[in-house]
């Protein structure tokens, strides 16, 4: 098999911004690096995160990283490795400096200072008043972190291969990751990629499920690559659904909405959540919301002709109020839902927004999978960061304006950690004939031809499947039926097939590429979520629905390899200070 | 922009795939309305319209967001119209 081969020292699969950071480290110290992205790089998803990123500033209230810290751990859930979270919010501070050096034009104060909004989960002084930790550049805080670090990297010299899809991570004879094989899009052609450290950068999965808020490229490539490598994936079922999403289509509609006095009724005009949380009604926590509309559709309240959503209405505000104070909602719900909310409620339904398990990492980037029992071991060479990692800052649940924080932060530290390996193990490994094979054959399974089941029409059962069994609503009933279903649909794949065979721009093979990685990401979290008998975070589960410590307090791995599940204890020990014991979750 | 004509020429297979991949962006909003404008509205634009909506491509994904969302009016009457256009076939109408 000949296959054309490029050498670098570095690999970097995704230009988001996690992989534009670690870029930006290795080029700005004349190290090799190749950046691998399959949408031109300043269309990957971090565009799309508009609210902002954290940082303890102080700025416009007294905070400090400590305080940061407290809220992060907590908002985990418990679950959150104490010594990656006491690092984050450590490293926030100058992580959001070094971006307004690089030019980031975020909001300022009259005084010049960075402006910072308050955000839900932040509180001053270990959990008291409210505090005010996000910065952001207007409503486009992602849109400039992505174009700053783009345009230093183009200036830094990285190279980049846009618009190339890869396929699977290759290695030496000793089993050692040794690059990727990679697929050019335009004209259909393989290329090897060979380099001394590779670093997994594609963002995250929002689209195993139908309804999600995440753009059609977030498909879970790299888990999915990692998995196929023989690594686990890492508390995967912990996945944050936000409650209203356009039903059908995804896009979030805020909780502001209801801060502002609209509210959700069933098919009959009830105001369902009154039943669910008396007190809190509408705005009750995301978990009880989402769970209640599931409820509701579950039981034959739903509305619409399948009775498969639930109605937002906030026509009694007013369109004064409307146009206001909720910008962009009207626009969004007449373009999206083909409803105006002066006049008509807006159809909803949770959507799947982000997850926060993923490839387990050190806080250095770096990929660690269990040995015997207890210790872990690093990867050799292989990194990841960003949507895709899990270096446990998350837990069992993300706080907003954590998740840029979480990308720039370690993707800047494995590109520093890559600086330093590359040095050390200066030679190229030589790729394994075996191991090029079978990631080829990933690629030329869809050249054959004949009947079996049509790509795209697997994708949709499954992703319907995930959301109806692996969504918002889990008991062990809904989830073991899921389970088996989920099965069924990976056996079926085996002998799904295209009718497209062109090489040019076929994008019908890329999804279909794309498809089995959201099969292996889709199962490692309907696996993990059945395994996890346990109400934590964004996990809930009516049949178990407290959080127990004594048995759960652990993280869960994942193995693609006849879909067995592992565990590991969650370090408690922070880096330098006190340690948060376990507390019921309050808010 | 022209706006669709009557007998608008054959689209290929390969200037469909390629748009498609064009189409994939960083928002799902954009996803939903270039993707969706590309299935029902893009056959029956004329050459020049054709043109256009491949140079709208080529904007930044934040600025096609503020055009579609109204949050700013595109300079150019021209991609103002196209814009337009493209919200009009991909809006559902309800009945
Ligand atoms: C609507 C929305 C709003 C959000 N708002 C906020 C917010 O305000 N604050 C916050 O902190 N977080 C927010 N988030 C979350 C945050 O945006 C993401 O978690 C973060 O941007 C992920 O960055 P990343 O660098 O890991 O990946 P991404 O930015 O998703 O980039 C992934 C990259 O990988 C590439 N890629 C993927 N697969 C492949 C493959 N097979 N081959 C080659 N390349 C590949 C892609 O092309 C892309 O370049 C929001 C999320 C959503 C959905």
């Amino acid at each position: 098999m000949s296959i054309p081969s490029r050498h670098f020292d570095a690999l970097i699969i995704g230009a988001g911004g996690a992989g534009l950071n670690a870029a930006l480290q290795l080029a700005s110290a004349d190290v090799r690096v190749a950046v691998v992205s399959k949408v031109f790089p300043t269309r990957s998803h971090t565009v799309a995160a508009q609210g902002g990123v954290n940082a303890a500033l102080a700025n416009v209230l007294p905070d400090n990283w400590h305080w940061h810290m407290f809220d992060t751990v907590k908002g985990s859930d418990y679950l959150g490795d104490q010594d990656a979270i006491e690092f984050m919010c450590r490293e926030a501070i100058p992580t959001v400096y070094e971006l307004e050096h690089a030019g980031v034009p975020f909001s300022r104060l009259d005084n010049g200072k960075i402006y910072q909004r308050a955000f839900g989960g932040q509180s001053q002084d270990f959990g008291g008043d409210q505090a005010a930790r996000t910065c952001a550049a207007a409503d486009r805080t992602g849109h400039a972190i992505l174009h700053t670090l783009y345009q230093q990297n183009i200036r830094a010299r990285t190279h980049f291969f846009d618009e190339f899809f890869a396929l699977d991570l290759v290695r030496d004879k000793d089993g050692v990751i040794a690059g990727a094989l990679v697929l050019e899009i335009e004209t259909g052609e393989p290329l090897l990629i060979e380099a001394k450290a590779t670093l997994l950068a594609t963002g995250g999965c929002g689209q195993v499920f139908r309804t999600t808020s995440n753009a059609h490229i977030n498909t879970g490539d790299g888990c999915a690559m990692a998995l196929r490598a023989g690594i686990p994936l890492m508390d995967m079922e912990f996945y944050q659904f936000h409650p209203t999403g356009i039903a059908g289509k995804g896009m979030l509609i805020t909780e502001g909405v209801r801060g502002e006095g609209g509210f959700l009724v069933n098919k009959d005009g009830e105001r369902f959540m009154e039943r669910y949380a008396p007190r809190a009604k509408d705005l009750a926590s995301r978990d009880v919301v989402s769970r209640s509309i599931v409820t509701e559709v579950k039981e034959g309240r739903g509305a619409g002709e399948n009775g498969d959503y639930i109605l937002l209405k906030l026509d009694h505000l007013g369109a004064e109020v409307i146009d206001k104070r909720l910008p962009g909602i009207r626009e969004s719900s007449r373009i999206f839902a083909g409803a105006d909310p002066i006049r008509e409620p807006i159809p909803v339904f949770p959507t799947a927004h982000y997850a926060m398990g993923g490839i387990p990492t050190d806080r250095f980037g770096r990929v660690v999978v269990p040995v015997g029992s207890g210790s872990e071991q690093v990867v050799a060479g292989l990194y990841a960061a960003g949507e895709c990692a899990c270096a446990s800052v998350h837990g069992a649940n993300r706080l907003g304006g954590n998740s840029l924080l979480d990308i720039l932060v370690f993707g800047r530290l494995a590109g520093k950690d890559i600086i330093d390996f590359v040095r050390e193990n200066p030679y190229q490994r030589s790729v394994d004939p075996a191991s090029l094979e079978e990631a080829m054959s990933r690629l030329t399974r869809w050249d054959q031809k004949g009947g079996g089941v049509p790509a795209h029409q697997l994708r949709a059962e499954f992703r319907k499947c995930m959301e109806d069994h692996a969504g918002v609503f889990r008991t062990e009933e809904v989830m073991a039926e899921g389970y088996q279903r989920l099965c069924e649909l990976r056996d079926q794949f085996k002998d799904a097939r295209l009718t497209d065979h062109s090489k040019v721009f076929n994008t019908a093979r890329i999804e279909a590429l794309e498809l089995q990685n959201l099969i292996d990401v889709g199962l490692s979290i309907a696996v993990s979520a059945l395994h996890r008998k346990e109400s934590r975070g964004a996990h809930s589960r009516p049949d178990y629905p407290n959080r127990d410590d004594v048995h759960w307090m652990k993280h869960s791995l994942y193995y693609r390899e006849a879909d067995r599940m592992d565990y590991k204890p969650v370090r408690t020990k922070p880096l330098t200070v006190e340690s948060f014991p376990p507390k019921e979750r309050v808010y | 922009m022209s706006g669709p004509i009557r007998q608008p020429d054959p689209v290929t297979d390969e200037e469909l795939r390629r748009l498609r991949w064009q189409c994939r962006r960083g928002m799902l909003e954009l996803d939903h309305l270039l993707s969706g404008f590309l299935d029902r509205g893009y056959r029956d634009l004329d050459a020049r319209g054709r043109t256009e909506f491949l140079a709208l491509l080529d904007n930044q994904d934040q600025e096609l967001s503020d055009w579609f969302m109204s949050r700013s009016i595109p300079e150019d009457p021209v991609v103002r119209d196209l814009v337009r256009h493209i919200v009009a076939v991909v809006t559902p109408r309800r009945t």
